[in-house]
């Protein structure tokens, strides 16, 4: 029984809303606007198909635009696809990027139980772990400042933080490893391969190929939103990397 | 994740998320809560009871002032909750956009925030009227109580309808503060709803779905009256709110994220 699955799915867009052009624009173009509605789609995803079992990890990579973003939104739940299926079990966390859902007010200590209520767990829950999540964080002292003033890698430490004390059968990882500095990144590192023993399934999106082939033993390579390659990561890498290499030649 | 314990969990962090950020970085804090209402009220004293000379009728014995002061406190949290949650979702498009929690929990957190604020106003309100020699009534223990639950019906209703609407019309927002304004002249504040004459006007302001609710708050404060017939209508429109918000939430959040 797949954990993760996508079954031929599809995710059009509609571009450009025409009724954001204002009111004037849209009484004096009426019939334009109304022609343009139904043809401007942006197809991010298009009949992808492909699933995961329990514990398996899987790198998405792709040239920017290729639908890797779009992918995790559907997988977190907050998309839904435009046609097939995606079927996800249990508890889906998407890691945020930068502090995505922290309140730039708020202290980092009264963020952390937000994001971790936000992200699944009762506060009781938050509570208990509390002590953990800043030990893990390394904040110290500033744990009790608002979080405007930490700095880009200071919110990364925060968010994995929280992320890496959830309840969770399903990670979701969007290229938010890079802002730590060295020691923090392999310590990420080191607790998202506990995960996977663990049996969390992971789906991990990244510029960063070492990072991939080192976390992950499948990938995936997405091409304006089709599946242009599926298999061992290190194949898949190296076969990325040198199209990459071509086109830019 | 959709356990009540969870959801009640979330609500209590997002609530207390708005309630700390509100005022976080201003001098007064929760004093603006107050400062608001009664400013607006000394202005309503000053250009329609000074200058104007609006009177109260013969035979009721309370200030104009007073009268204000009773309508605008309940008006302010309505207005504020309605506005703000026209905006609640644009304004957490970060969350939107990332996590998959139950969204008409969102604008329920901003109707909850501004009712605490209200209920932070409820000592202030009880201390003018007994300023102004009124007679606490026993009715206010469980009338008040009533009546806000019948206005947060109506605000919460109202919220989630036009916050979802303003994701997909973003003119919204502006059309809302003005039609609150409109509202706000409609419905029985600064002036009661026996002081409408026009028999025909009489009938047409319970189309307002506010005018019972504040005829209900004036009574209760001003006279200790509890209108129970006000007071059914009041919830019956906060149903009709909440259903047609629940409804038009329902339909389009499975859009949300692609329009924030």
């Amino acid at each position: 029984m797949a954990v993760v699955e996508f079954q031929q799915v599809t995710k059009r867009y509609t571009l450009c809303d025409p009724l954001r052009g204002g009111i004037k624009n849209f009484l004096f173009r009426f019939p334009q606007i109304i022609r343009k509605l139904r043809q401007n789609k942006f197809t991010a995803l298009d009949g992808v198909s492909f699933s995961l079992e329990r514990g398996q990890a899987l790198a998405v990579i792709g040239p920017n635009g290729a639908g890797k973003s779009t992918m995790l939104c559907l997988l977190a739940g907050v998309l839904l696809p435009t046609e097939g299926k995606v079927h996800v079990g249990g508890n889906v966390c998407p890691l945020l990027e930068l502090g995505a859902g922290f309140h730039p007010d708020l202290t980092g200590r009264e963020n952390i139980s937000l994001n971790g209520v936000l992200l699944g767990l009762t506060r009781k829950q938050v509570r208990q772990r509390l002590g953990d999540i800043i030990e893990f964080s390394e904040l110290g002292d500033f744990i009790d400042q608002p979080v405007r003033t930490y700095s880009a890698g200071m919110l990364g430490r925060l968010g994995f933080s929280v992320a890496a004390h959830l309840d969770m059968d399903v990670l979701l990882v969007d290229e938010v490893l890079s802002v730590g500095d060295a020691s923090f990144q392999a310590k990420c590192m080191d607790r998202m391969h506990k995960f996977m023993h663990g049996g969390v399934t992971t789906v991990f999106v990244s510029h960063d190929m070492p990072a991939v082939r080192a976390l992950c033993p499948d990938a995936l390579w997405l091409e304006k939103g089709r599946v242009r390659m599926l298999g061992p990561s290190g194949q898949v890498v190296s076969a990325y990397l040198q199209s990459q290499a071509e086109s830019h030649a | 994740m959709s356990s009540l314990e969870y959801k009640v969990d979330l609500v209590y962090e997002l609530t207390s998320k708005e309630l700390k950020a509100r005022y976080k970085n201003s001098l007064l804090g929760y004093l603006w809560s107050l400062l608001n209402p009664l400013a607006l009220s000394l202005v309503f004293y000053v250009g329609l009871g000074v200058i104007l000379q609006a009177k109260v009728p013969p035979g009721e014995n309370y200030p104009y002032f007073l009268m204000l002061i009773c309508g605008l406190f309940p008006w302010q949290w309505l207005a504020n909750s309605v506005n703000a949650g026209a905006n609640v979702y644009i304004g957490n498009a970060n969350l939107i956009r990332k996590v998959a929690f139950p969204r008409e929990l969102l604008p329920l957190a901003t109707v909850l925030n501004d009712l605490l604020h209200f209920v932070a106003c409820l000592p202030v309100i009880v201390l003018f009227l007994l300023l102004a020699g009124m007679r606490p009534s026993v009715q206010w223990i469980w009338g008040v109580p009533a009546l806000m639950a019948a206005e947060f019906l109506i605000a919460y209703g109202l919220a989630l309808a036009v916050g979802s609407l303003n994701l997909f019309f973003r003119d919204l927002a502006n059309l809302v503060s003005l039609l609150l304004q409109m509202l706000f002249y409609l419905t029985p504040i600064v002036y009661a709803l026996d002081w409408i004459k026009q028999p025909l006007l009489r009938k047409l302001i319970f189309i307002n779905p506010v005018t019972p609710l504040f005829a209900c708050w004036h009574d209760l404060l001003l006279k200790g009256r509890f209108d129970g017939g006000y007071f059914g209508l009041s919830i019956l429109y906060g149903l009709i709110a909440l259903v047609l918000g629940l409804a038009v939430h329902h339909r389009l959040k499975g859009k949300f994220a692609e329009m924030t």
